[in-house]
């Protein structure tokens, strides 16, 4: 079931076209990354569809209900989590929660539950502004569940933190996804989004550029996993039996051993060891590349992410 | 409206934590006040504040005029104490002693050259250390004899034009009009507000358009924290969002008044009036300040920049409208100009009030009220910018 389909987004900053018919959709339980360069026009999307800017073109409807009629009913289904840091320094935790809770008409029973999903029962007494910067990420994600969204936006959510609150909050968006939640998430890490995202869609100055699972956007551009192998042996027959194999591409010499080109190499590289080892080639070394995301963004849009 | 409460309740929870608050709202007018009253109450009060020494050596029906019925109508409204001495020695030596403020000295004569038609003459000695008084009493004499000279004229004038009044009729006229002039012409006397009410109400009314920023640039604190996104993607109306901010302004104005008229009132001795009248104006009062911070935050970038303008308007209008020195008595365009300020529709409002029923303070009452509606407007059609979508 669709939760957030959004189609035709444009918006204008002056004569500055920041986002420019971005059309995507997220089911519920799916964990959909956008990503992009700084100025891409990540954060003007998540604006348009959390209701904080007004589009000039396009719509947004968050489990049908439409965001440019309907704007109290439709922001009712979606928490956000923006980039900022953004709470009230001098309420202590569950202050800063009892008030979103109450604008969102959440009960406090809520807000003890998402002080302890994201760990900060201990410390919910004390003033945000005395929290590491890492437990101020954890609320801001957690004022971001309070009302239990169908629809969860995290701009950039662990930007900045140490590796454990990082993890606690990776873990937290998975455990949403498995409950149900639709998951809108942007980061600037490749590795997230590969551990997180289900689909990822590459934003680069206002224009949606590609979109789908790592494997199908490393597949359109070409790219396939490969096995190198070290080997002692007759190579020239070692060719022949793993080029014989299912899901093998290629074979070419590679310094002492060879290159395997395949589908899968997780899939393959049982049969390939197994097939080598009863023709009496030793393996030396295996080394396994599978193009990343960082090559697909790099391909399409000429940088890096972090630029 | 229950967001708009919501945003206001917890904007006063973050202020109620913030002890510069308490000291701009509450601390620093009420300790003014208190210096103020403790430095200039002695010369502008409605007690017995310069004693003066008369040496009649006169004792003509001129002078005598002057001592009973200028002089001594002074002393019976409590302005002045007046002490007669025989001689002008004697009213030298208390004015040097400092037992008198001044002395006035009525030479031997006086009725005399007044009835000759020649120019009265009233001598003031003046202590050096009360310049004040002194002046005080200048005053008295020269209106007492510029009178003197106006009615001589007329009276000359009306013999020569011919005119067939009789000269018992023209004395007669003349007496009249000499000595209630200086006294009673005063009909504002009763309008007036004690020193220590007067400062404790200037320093309440200037410091309460520092008392009402935060409020009011709350809004540019959020956006500068990250805060106002969130509100803006919460199921929040953003009108809702604009009267939560106004709410939280009005309602510390209004707790940082009451705390400074009571304490005032327990503290200092100041007499506010009426409370249903001292409410009114201290109701329409806040929001004529909120009204006027308010435009300046809406025209501001961030709030650093609206805190120093705030604070530019906040001590121009002050000025302007009397809250540290009564700038109606200096006429003309300032006075004029001062009818901007609602400090000076505050101060007249409780001034009305002490002379009047509740009711005087309706003038008042309604400028600031009109005040308030102009600025609350284009605040608002300003502040659109900041949440506009």
């Amino acid at each position: 079931m669709t939760v957030l389909s959004c189609s035709g987004l444009r918006r204008r900053f002056d004569d500055v076209v920041a986002v420019d018919d971005v059309s995507f959709t997220i089911a519920e339980g799916e964990t959909y990354g956008l990503l992009g360069p700084n100025g891409a026009g990540k954060t003007t999307t998540i604006s348009m569809i959390t209701g904080v800017l007004e589009r000039d073109a396009g719509e947004v409807f968050v489990d049908g209900i439409a965001m440019s009629t309907h704007a109290i009913a439709a922001k009712r289904l979606v928490g956000y989590v923006p980039q900022e840091l953004a709470l009230y320094p001098d309420l202590t935790g569950r202050e800063n929660l009892r008030f979103f809770a109450n604008l969102y008409g959440a009960g406090r029973e809520r807000v003890d539950h998402v002080l302890d999903v994201v760990g900060l029962t201990e410390r919910a007494g004390d003033l945000a502004r005395e929290y590491s910067g890492g437990m101020k990420r954890r609320l801001n994600v957690a004022i971001g569940l309070l009302h239990e969204p169908r629809l969860l936006v995290l701009d950039e959510p662990t930007a900045g933190v140490d590796p454990q609150s990082r993890n606690q909050i990776i873990e937290n968006v998975r455990e949403l996804a498995a409950q149900g939640m639709a998951i809108l998430y942007t980061t600037h890490y490749m590795e997230e989004a590969e551990r997180l995202c289900d689909r990822v869609g590459v934003i680069d100055s206002g224009h949606l550029i590609a979109e789908g699972t790592r494997r199908e956007l490393v597949e359109r551009l070409g790219e396939r996993d490969r096995i190198s192998l070290l080997l002692d042996g007759d190579l020239g027959h070692a060719t022949a039996v793993l080029g014989a194999i299912a899901n093998v591409r290629g074979v070419a010499p590679h310094g002492q051993g060879l290159e395997l080109v395949v589908d899968d190499a997780r899939e393959c590289l049982p049969a390939v060891l197994a097939a080598i080892s009863t023709n009496g080639v030793v393996v030396r070394s295996v080394e396994v590349t599978e193009p990343n995301l960082e090559t697909v963004f790099l391909h399409l849009t000429g940088k890096a992410l972090r630029e | 409206m229950r967001h708009a409460l919501l945003i206001a309740a917890r904007d006063l929870r973050e202020r109620a934590r913030d002890r510069t608050a308490y000291v701009l709202a509450i601390v620093l007018p009420l300790g003014l006040a208190g210096v103020f009253t403790l430095i200039l109450g002695n010369i502008s009060g409605d007690s017995q504040l310069f004693t003066y020494a008369v040496a009649d050596a006169d004792r003509g029906v001129v002078a005598r005029a002057f001592t009973d019925d200028v002089l001594r109508k002074a002393a019976a409204s409590g302005a002045i104490a007046l002490r007669t001495v025989s001689s002008e020695q004697e009213a030298r030596t208390l004015v040097d002693d400092g037992t008198a403020t001044a002395a006035f000295l009525l030479p031997a004569g006086l009725t005399e050259d007044v009835q000759a038609g020649r120019a009265a003459r009233i001598e003031v000695v003046g202590n050096v250390d009360a310049p004040t008084g002194t002046d005080v009493a200048r005053s008295l004499a020269q209106a007492y004899t510029d009178r003197l000279g106006a009615v001589r004229t007329a009276v000359a004038a009306t013999v020569h034009s011919g005119v067939s009044t009789p000269p018992a009729e023209l004395a007669a006229a003349a007496a009249a009009v000499l000595p209630q002039a200086v006294v009673d012409e005063d009909t504002t006397g009763r309008r007036q507000l004690d020193a220590k009410t007067q400062y404790a109400a200037g320093m309440a009314v200037f410091f309460l358009f520092f008392a009402v920023q935060p409020g009011v640039t709350g809004l540019l604190d959020e956006r500068r924290n990250g805060t106002l996104a969130r509100l803006l993607a919460a199921p929040v109306r953003r009108s809702s969002i604009l009267t939560g901010k106004l709410l939280t302004s009005v309602v510390v104005g209004v707790v940082s008044m009451t705390v400074l008229v009571v304490a005032s009132s327990l503290l200092m001795g100041a007499r506010w009036g009426h409370p249903a009248g001292v409410a009114a104006l201290v109701l329409s009062g806040v929001l004529a300040a909120t009204g006027a911070m308010a435009v300046v935050a809406a025209i501001a970038k961030t709030s650093e920049q609206a805190g120093g303008w705030q604070a530019i308007v906040a001590i121009v209008l002050g000025a302007l409208g009397g809250a540290f020195f009564p700038v109606t008595q200096a006429g003309g365009v300032l006075e004029k100009l001062s009818l901007l300020a609602p400090h000076r529709w505050f101060l007249r409002g409780l001034a009305d009030l002490a002379g009047g029923g509740v009711a005087a303070v309706l003038p008042s009452v309604a400028a600031m009220t009109a005040f308030a509606a102009v600025t609350g407007a284009i605040a608002l059609l300003l502040f659109r910018k900041v949440v506009r979508p």
